[in-house]
């Protein structure tokens, strides 16, 4: 062999690197791509990107092997004629076919019942773009997966605090002293929460996990809490009064930055119990919080206009206003309704023991008070006062899915929220900081439409697809108060289902309730495996005939890169590209990668070509729209507007003049202006030139305390972020939940429940966090079913997207069910036996594995790794098929039939979010002599047309030489 | 003489894989390549992989620890693989301690895989040469490549910076530094082969609170109580 040393890499073959950004996961790491002779040599983390800093993870250093993955799709595929749905009998067909097939069917619709056309995308990263399409061809049957994802965890804290984590917020590690981390597995939000984690614990940080399970980020946690899933909440409220009656809470925090102090109302005959007392005043009209509300000055003794200059209000007592009006302070409410939430009380619920729960409440209160952390920054707050220091208590939190996949979800987040507020760590040093485009209004100002009226033929939407109700009235419902949307998103059943239920839209659509449609376009979403529930039930569906022999759901187009098990089931399959073929935008629209200190977007530019015939999904929607004359796509004289996707992002405004595009870097005539500015004709190659992302650093004294910020608001608004230069007080006591739950009571004029509705909204419409069991277990027997099954995801592999991919499949080529030995040992079954498991709603097979890293009361997972055989090109044989199992199986999308209906979905009452974490289970080993295969089996799928060969017994990849001899 | 190798630190490894898949596609395309996969798509799958991550549970519910334990060559000082072999193709370079293989010499016998203590060479059932971590010698030692890249891809891609890499020789190393401060240790001391590599063990925080802590001078509930109404007598009104 040659001596490596004197025979550098770059002499094998003709090097080019290029920079682009990964989509291996929905982390969106700036990525560099060195090519060999037009071969993929490696990936690496791009040094200059500021979100990963030139680490990549397991996923995305693995990206050569999905780029030339066997499961590609290349060619847009039509159902044979004659051929069943679901037997991936496929004719090739050109994409001018392809278009001609959608412009008719889709157009035809367009002009007589748009809502009859559903488009719902998965895993995306191009919402503004997809969402778009939705509003200007007229259907409202539009979202993403996000609710089936972790709308909780969206909802739950813009409704409180007007921010998020990951996209839009997290804590601030560099700065923090004490970080808990809550039901968070592998994932979200990877690579910057990896590289934070470790600084965090090199600079002596303590950290403390709370999860049912010991893994991942987990495993490197100072102390591990163990918790019974679903019992989040009740940890979180018993948290927040120990914080109370120890006077750890932040007072000043609270009077000056949070609803603590004001005023509520107190008289259940009146219609307006439980609002903001509002003393009569000019108001502004707008999506804001007006301050004409009162609180009770303790040196006066008398009700007084909010943030009076020099006056400080009672947070408790009970008070009686001039006109007779009773009233409490709405911390008074807030400590009235924590005080049956003892330590004491959330032991039993929770697991864990009372004195850890103290303990844990007593370590955040003292940190957050006694070591605080000021930093010399001027800055000046929305009522004028000018401050010298920025102030914060040095306590973080991270939560995720374990907290948001419950039905008990969003009150749970709204309990974090609470406690985040109480130690005053919202956008300060060291506690939870935002990211832009947040904070923005509680609720943010875009709302749903109003009723049928909003959808009409050949007319753009009347209304935001999703967006965030702030009262009754915004909800998205019928003259009877029933649902206008397939998914039933934006009614009485789940109001604020701000990310839509794209969960439901199969069996609903299937049933034809609220109504039937015709076509459902699915985007990388695999509705026929990994993302719904009830799945084996739900692909019957999707074949399912009516009495004349029809499709029950008359057409589907699937657009997808790879042969999933949802392609299977498209009569019309689209072949998409990888993320190294094609532009995209990590948009500020959408779902941006800001980070603390400003925002960030990004860009995909094309570092190999596409493969065969598949064409960027972007580029499907650009070119329907301008076939269907979309107004966006159109111009005035109807010719087509743009040219393609790259020519869309650079001149697209999000009204004529507004300056306002999907990419916020080097804008202005010539690339002189950030954010707002005319469309730039290079700015593409501006984003090219600069590692494709541009990053806006907010002067110091507009990154903290935003909320309240003068100069930042002020920059927001000027900068088209926001609507209104308002403070965004947050909302520890919840009016908008309040005037649902009034509207319930029949005490609101205006929208109403539908009367089977009325209890449900009333009681979880509540303006104060409280802890319920799920919805779940209150409604099956949990004697018989005593365990909590949960599904995590590796960090090693995204979804389902990876078994087809030849590195990461060895990490993980099949789960097991992960039981705790003493399960095991009571149950009668061993590590790597064969068992059932068992829900109300089904059982699979598949085999145990012990773990001490489990709580006893729960098993769990690993999610996605279980395929349908013959999918994403493995062998009919392989592991992932044949000992991989999905526990999807195990998990209904809809409840049983109640007094509030018969098919409400297993989800979130308040959110929709889907209950995946709530399902309950037993375990029992398999019989002798059973076939040591796990249950349930379907029909081999086989390999399409187009799709790239096998590859045979050996797969030797080395760049430069992998085409031209692909397999021995 | 230098002696270079990768110090890993298991108090921040989360176990993400990060190292073994960055590892796998650097040195498949590389001097050391290709590393075949066998069964790509099919049943069992099994390639060739100079790292990887095991994982192991300590202790008994709910006192758990979950370990990730990243595993390579450890180019030992005293490498028992190199004179086992019979051909010369398993060597320990002079200039840096690497410990390397010639697969043109190899004829994979797998004697250096039974003496070596750690399990960590395995044969390429592809080429039938022994395959190993070689530090990613073309890549550290590429003087076309900016000095900050001229690291092993696992270095580079580590997300929690859980690997350091430099030469454990010099005391003023940023290995050397990170074994003498925090309790830095070697695989299997015992076996008197003196590993290069070393690993940083788990190190707690924890907090403590006293109780005196809790009785707190700025106890905002202090200002929740209201100036109560005097209620009848007080010795001022009725003392002469």
């Amino acid at each position: 062999m040659l001596d490596p040393t004197t025979h550098p890499d770059s002499a094998i073959g003709r090097v080019e690197t290029k920079n682009t950004t990964c989509y291996m996961c929905a982390c969106r790491c700036g990525i560099r791509v060195t090519l060999r002779d037009g071969e993929i040599r490696h990936i690496e983390g791009n040094p200059e990107h500021p979100l990963n800093k030139g680490v990549i993870c397991a996923k995305g250093a693995s990206g050569i092997m999905k780029q030339y993955s066997p499961a590609r799709l290349t060619k847009p595929l039509l159902r044979k004629e004659g051929a069943e749905r679901g037997s991936s009998e496929f004719e090739e067909i050109s994409w001018e076919r392809a278009f001609d097939i959608m412009e008719e069917r889709l157009g035809n619709l367009r002009a007589t019942d748009p809502k009859k056309f559903a488009l719902f995308t998965g895993r995306d990263q191009m919402q503004a773009l997809t969402g778009m399409f939705a509003k200007q061809y007229g259907t409202p049957n539009y979202a993403a997966h996000g609710g089936f994802c972790s709308v909780n965890m969206a909802a739950g804290m813009i409704y409180s605090i007007g921010g998020s984590f990951w996209e839009f917020g997290g804590p601030d590690l560099e700065r923090s002293k004490l970080f808990i981390m809550i039901g968070t597995a592998e994932d979200h939000h990877s690579n910057p929460m990896k590289m934070e984690l470790s600084k965090f614990k090199r600079h002596g940080g303590r950290f403390i996990t709370i999860n049912p399970v010991r893994t991942g980020y987990s495993a490197i946690a100072d102390e591990w809490v163990p918790i019974k899933p679903g019992t989040d909440g009740a940890l979180l409220l018993a948290i927040c009064n120990e914080l109370i009656s120890q006077g750890l809470f932040d007072r000043d925090f609270l009077v000056q930055y949070t609803n603590a102090a004001e005023l509520v109302i107190q008289d259940e005959a009146r219609d307006d119990d439980g609002l903001f007392y509002r003393a009569e005043m000019h108001v502004e009209e707008g999506c804001f919080d007006p301050e004409n509300k009162l609180w009770w000055d303790r040196e006066l003794d008398v009700a007084m206009s909010t943030r009076t200059p020099g006056s400080d209000p009672y947070l408790l007592g009970e008070f009686t206003l001039d006109d007779g009006t009773k009233v409490k302070p709405s911390f008074q409410l807030l400590k009235d309704r924590l005080a049956e939430y003892t330590p004491e009380w959330a032991e039993g619920i929770t697991g864990i023991p009372v004195e850890t729960i103290k303990r844990l409440a007593h370590e955040m209160g003292v940190v957050a008070r006694d070591q605080k952390i000021e930093l010399p920054i001027q800055w000046t707050d929305c009522w004028g006062n000018e401050h010298d220091k920025v102030v914060g208590s040095p306590v973080s939190f991270h939560a995720m899915r374990g907290l948001a996949a419950h039905s008990n979800g969003f009150h749970t987040i709204r309990a974090l929220s609470v406690l985040m507020t109480l130690l005053g760590t919202i956008d300060t040093p060291g506690g939870f900081r935002h990211k832009a485009p947040f904070p923005r209004p509680i609720p943010p100002c875009p709302k749903p439409p109003k009723g049928p009226e909003a959808v009409q033929p050949n007319t753009p939407l009347d209304g935001m697809p999703l967006g965030w109700p702030k009262d009754p009235d915004d909800l998205f419902v019928d003259g009877d108060g029933e649902p206008v949307r397939i998914d039933k998103a934006f009614s009485w059943e789940y109001p604020l289902s701000v990310h839509g239920l794209m969960q439901n839209a199969i069996t609903n659509a299937w049933r034809g309730d609220p109504y039937k449609i015709d076509t459902l376009m699915l985007f990388m979403a695999n509705m026929a495996w990994n993302s719904s529930m009830n799945t084996a039930k739900v692909r019957e569906m999707l074949v399912d005939k009516d009495e004349n022999g029809d499709y029950k759901i008359p057409f589907i187009i699937v657009a997808d890169a790879f042969q999933s098990e949802t392609v299977a089931f498209g009569d019309l399959v689209l072949p998409d590209t990888t993320y190294l073929e094609r532009h995209d935008t990590i948009s500020m629209l959408d779902r941006p990668i800001s980070e603390y200190d400003g925002p960030v977007d990004s860009v995909r530019i094309p570092v190999v070509p596409p493969k065969g015939d598949c064409k960027p999904f972007q580029e499907v929607i650009v070119e329907l729209g301008s076939r269907l004359k979309l107004p966006a796509f159109t111009n005035e004289d109807g010719s087509r507007k743009f040219r393609d996707y790259p020519d869309l992002i650079t001149n697209f405004e999000t009204s004529p003049g507004s300056g306002i595009g999907f990419l916020a870097g080097w804008r202005g005539k010539a690339g002189e202006k950030s954010l707002k500015g005319e469309p730039n004709p290079r700015q593409w190659e501006m984003y090219a030139k600069n590692n494709c992302v541009f990053h806006y650093e907010l002067p110091l004294s507009y990154q903290y305390m935003r909320n309240w910020n003068k100069g930042y608001l002020e920059w927001a608004r000027a900068h088209g972020l926001v609507r209104y230069a308002e403070p965004i007080n947050l909302h520890l006591y919840s009016e908008v939940m309040q005037k649902f739950r009034l509207a319930a009571q029949g005490k609101r004029p205006g929208k109403q429940p539908p009367e089977r509705l009325r209890n449900r909204v009333e009681q979880f419409f509540d303006p104060l966090p409280f802890y319920h069991e799920t919805l779940e277990a209150q409604q099956v027997d949990t004697q018989e079913y005593p365990l909590n099954a949960l599904t995590q995801r590796p960090m090693a592999m995204y979804h389902s997207w990876d078994s087809q991919n030849a590195w990461l499949r060895q990490i993980h080529t099949h789960n097991y069910l992960m039981v705790n030995p003493k399960l095991g040992r009571a149950q009668g079954f061993d590590d790597g036996d064969w068992v059932w498991v068992e829900s109300p709603w089904g059982k699979v097979r598949c085999m145990a594995r012990y773990s001490e890293s489990v709580e006893p009361g729960t098993v769990w997972t690993w999610n996605a790794i279980g395929k349908a055989s013959g999918a994403w090109a493995l062998d009919p044989d392989a592991n992932e098929s044949q000992k991989g199992f999905l526990l999807n199986h195990l998990i209904t999308e809809e409840l049983p039939p109640s007094e509030a209906g018969e098919h409400l979905s297993n989800s979130d009452p308040v959110t929709g979010q889907a209950a995946w974490f709530d399902v309950r289970v037993k375990v029992y080993k398999a019989e002798e002599g059973e076939p040591e295969v796990s249950f349930p089996q379907f029909k081999p799928q086989h390999t399409l047309p187009g799709q790239p060969g096998k590859r045979g017994k050996w797969q030797v990849y080395f760049a430069g030489m992998f085409n031209r001899k692909k397999s021995a | 003489m230098t002696q270079l190798a990768l110090v890993i630190d298991l108090n921040v490894c989360v176990g993400c894989h990060a190292c073994v898949t960055s590892c796998k596609e650097w040195n498949t395309s590389g001097w050391a390549g290709p590393m075949a996969d066998e069964e790509p798509y099919g049943k069992d799958p099994s390639g060739t992989f100079f790292n990887r991550v095991q994982m192991y549970e300590v202790g008994e519910f709910p006192a758990t620890e979950t370990v990730h334990f990243p595993k390579s060559c450890l180019h030992c000082e005293e490498p028992p693989c190199v004179p086992v072999c019979p051909t010369g193709a398993s060597y320990k370079r002079e200039d840096n301690g690497v410990v390397l293989v010639d697969y043109d010499k190899c004829i994979g016998c797998k004697y250096c895989s039974w003496s070596c203590p750690y399990g960590v060479r395995e044969l390429d059932e592809y080429q039938k040469v022994m395959k190993k971590c070689t530090l990613c010698i073309d890549r550290i030692s590429d003087e076309t490549k900016p000095e900050a890249e001229r690291k092993p891809a696992c270095v580079l891609s580590c997300p929690t910076s859980a690997r350091l890499f430099g030469d454990v020789h010099d005391p003023d190393s940023e290995v050397s530094v990170a074994i003498r401060e925090n309790a830095g240790y070697q695989l299997m001391p015992e076996w008197g082969t003196k590993p290069a590599n070393h690993y940083l063990p788990r190190r707690k925080t924890r907090i403590q609170i006293f109780e005196d802590e809790l009785i707190r001078a700025d106890n905002p509930l202090k200002k929740e109580e209201a100036v109560g109404e005097i209620i009848g007598d007080t010795i001022d009104d009725v003392a002469m």
